[in-house]
């Protein structure tokens, strides 16, 4: 019962300073807002880009060719960050051969099921009427939409006369034919579109419609959701080449991908040894979830303690202002001694006072945070998971600042003299 | 009839800084019969309140002997003076003290809520209080809502709460013009007579003095005399 009217008396006085009360929450609502928030965007985030980067096979091993990092003599001049990179271009002589590839599949022919290739040729605008879109063209060999799971809506793969004959043949994302067609996918197929890359202007025409991945992991993976495929010969024709900048290798299954990845590692950079810019690194999809999920444990984290100090803030500001109201009542505190409070009730009310301010605050912080982190997972394209957990804890924590931070004023309450307090002007 | 009240020797100092040591109780002797209606009197300063304090355990004597209702208070602990208040004694303020933001009617029920008593026989009896005190129409009303006469008999109700055997008053009408200072008067009255309460009222009003049982001359912190009132 005494729980009852400590709580009515606990609001009735937060309602008689609604805009200092709310003022004063605001610590409270910003940290775990931001929590909660951040909490529900990592969460939608990791989930979606696992499930994902899941079906997109964990046993795919991608092995490409970057630029060797911290090579003294190569320092640029000027402030450096991180990783030295120099910036001398990639040549013929330091791509990928078909005699790696071949030496891949001899060694390792026990746990490597198939490998494709494929060949970057660049990026351009296509425009169809008022609609335009910046579309990225990619060769890849037969096995690549196989071996990236990649599911077809319409049309046909690219053939294997098409490649061998280097025709303009194309298969584009669903985002492609959404974005610049407004056509269904089965009308996208026979069309064609021009764009220009660098100075030579080309046609394609589309022979297959694939299902784009949701957009948060396209987005991850740094493509930008239109993107065409041609066969990898034709790329390689236009860009006066015959080796690969990038492998994907298909485990076979019940193979450890990781394991087999730093194989695959090890065994090319025999070939890569005497190559003083560039060298090989090769990691499967497994090991980009975990990178994925750590990256984001770390940015919860870092948000995490920033929100930390928001609700110590918070704290401070609620113990003030308990301070203050503490005093300004002071007469009320005596007039209650002397009906016979004790002290223990008098601590109890005010902490309580402290208690539902810290709540509130938590509850508006926590619908707001739900709010923002919905937003934002839907703004990148992940489905909405809000944690209950971190919502449970986040209001119990709100209530914990309540009684630490509402402890110090309310015992001062408490430890008024009677008399001092009702003689208090 | 058995003495409620009984002060022996009782001194009263203030500290307010090393040199300077008030004295303002010199040693008070006086016994309070139940049911009696006493009147205590004197100048402004003469420690009229401070004794009032004592009396309702409010401060604790510096030196002397106090015991209320047979307690030694003394030897009390913080909380029982706390159960003692809650229980035995209803303080009238001169300044009413009613808390703020609190209607009329949770106001009467706080020292009850204090006592234990549970919410709705609280709210049975605060009723029935501010109807005895002609309040019943005000129930909902905030303290800033009322004139002084109504905010003193809701604190005169919120005194009468746990039924105490005892109401101390410190200038109850010294806020309020004569004819409301005669209703609450009137109130204290018919307290003592109907309900037996023993009364103990400050005033500056010799008149009002003079309806009571007994009046009690205070000077510089000194009783200096006692006599009969009207009532007797
Ligand atoms: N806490 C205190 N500290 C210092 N001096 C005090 C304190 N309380 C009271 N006094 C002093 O004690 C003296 C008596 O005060 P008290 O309030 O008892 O007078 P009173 O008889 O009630 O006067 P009034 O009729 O004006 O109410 C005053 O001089 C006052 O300054
Ligand atoms: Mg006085």
């Amino acid at each position: 019962m005494m729980v009852m009217e400590n709580l009515r008396m606990a609001i009735a006085s937060l309602k008689a300073n609604k805009s200092r009360a709310l003022l004063t929450m605001l610590g409270i609502i910003i940290g775990i807002a931001a929590v909660i928030a951040i909490m529900t965007v990592g969460n939608s985030v990791t989930n979606t880009v696992s499930s994902s980067m899941q079906s997109m096979g964990v046993n795919n091993i991608n092995v490409m060719i970057q630029s060797r990092k911290n090579e003294p003599e190569e320092r640029e001049s000027g402030i450096v960050f991180g990783a030295v990179e120099h910036s001398k271009e990639m040549t013929e002589r330091d791509y990928l051969t078909d005699e790696m590839i071949a030496g891949l599949l001899e060694e390792f022919s026990d746990e490597i099921e198939a490998i494709s290739a494929s060949e970057a040729v660049g990026s351009c605008e296509v425009k169809n009427g008022s609609a335009s879109a910046n579309v990225t063209v990619t060769g890849v060999s037969q096995g690549y939409f196989a071996a990236n799971e990649k599911t077809m809506l319409a049309g046909r793969l690219l053939s294997a006369e098409e490649a061998t004959g280097a025709r303009n043949a194309a298969v584009v994302s669903s985002e492609f034919v959404d974005d610049l067609l407004e056509v269904s996918y089965e009308e996208a197929v026979g069309r064609s579109f021009s764009c220009r890359l660098g100075e030579q202007q080309v046609q394609y025409t589309i022979v297959g419609v694939y299902e784009q991945v949701d957009s948060a992991t396209a987005m991850m993976m740094g493509l930008v959701g239109t993107e065409c495929y041609i066969p990898l010969t034709t790329a390689q024709q236009f860009n006066h080449t015959e080796n690969y900048q990038n492998l994907a290798v298909v485990g076979k299954v019940g193979v450890d991908a990781d394991a087999l990845a730093r194989k695959i590692e090890t065994y090319l950079d025999g070939h890569y040894r005497s190559n003083r810019y560039f060298e090989v690194s090769a990691f499967s999809m497994s090991a980009m979830v975990t990178a994925m999920a750590d990256m984001m444990d770390t940015i919860v984290t870092a948000i995490s303690v920033i929100a930390g100090i928001a609700l110590l803030v918070g704290g401070i500001g609620v113990m003030n202002i308990m301070l203050v109201s503490v005093t300004e009542r002071t007469r009320e505190i005596g007039t209650r001694k002397a009906l016979g409070a004790t002290n223990e009730s008098i601590r109890m009310q005010f902490i309580v006072e402290a208690m539902i301010m810290c709540l509130l605050g938590g509850i508006i912080g926590v619908i707001l945070g739900v709010a923002g982190g919905i937003l934002a997972s839907n703004l990148m394209g992940a489905a909405a998971a809000p944690s209950v957990g971190s919502i449970v804890i986040s209001l119990l924590f709100s209530l914990a600042i309540g009684v630490f931070f509402g402890y110090y004023p309310a015992n001062k309450a408490a430890k008024m003299n009677p008399i001092d307090a009702l003689r208090y002007e | 009839m058995k003495t409620i009240l009984q002060l022996r020797g009782i001194i009263k100092r203030f500290y307010i800084g090393e040199p300077n040591e008030l004295q303002i109780l010199n040693g008070i002797d006086l016994d309070v019969r139940e049911g009696e209606f006493v009147a205590i009197v004197g100048a402004s300063g003469s420690g009229k309140t401070t004794l009032m304090n004592v009396i309702g355990l409010l401060d604790r004597p510096t030196e002397g002997e106090y015991l209320i209702d047979g307690v030694d208070v003394a030897a009390a602990s913080d909380r029982e003076l706390s159960y003692i208040r809650n229980q035995k004694i209803g303080f009238v303020f001169q300044t009413y003290n009613l808390v703020a933001k609190t209607t009329a009617l949770k106001n009467v029920e706080l020292p009850m809520l204090y006592g234990g008593v549970p919410a709705r026989e609280r709210t049975r009896r605060a009723k029935a209080l501010l109807d005895l005190v002609e309040m019943g129409d005000r129930v909902k009303h905030l303290p800033e809502e009322l004139s002084g006469g109504q905010k003193q008999r809701v604190a005169i109700a919120r005194a009468m709460a746990n039924d105490p055997a005892i109401i101390l008053a410190d200038e109850p009408t010294g806020a309020l013009d004569s004819k409301t200072g005669r209703t609450v008067m009137d109130l204290f009255h018919r307290l003592n007579k109907e309900q037996g309460k023993t009364i103990v009222l400050i005033t500056h009003s010799e008149e009002l003095a003079r309806e009571t049982d007994r009046i009690i001359t205070i000077k510089d912190g000194s009783i200096t005399g006692e006599r009969a009132g009207d009532a007797r």
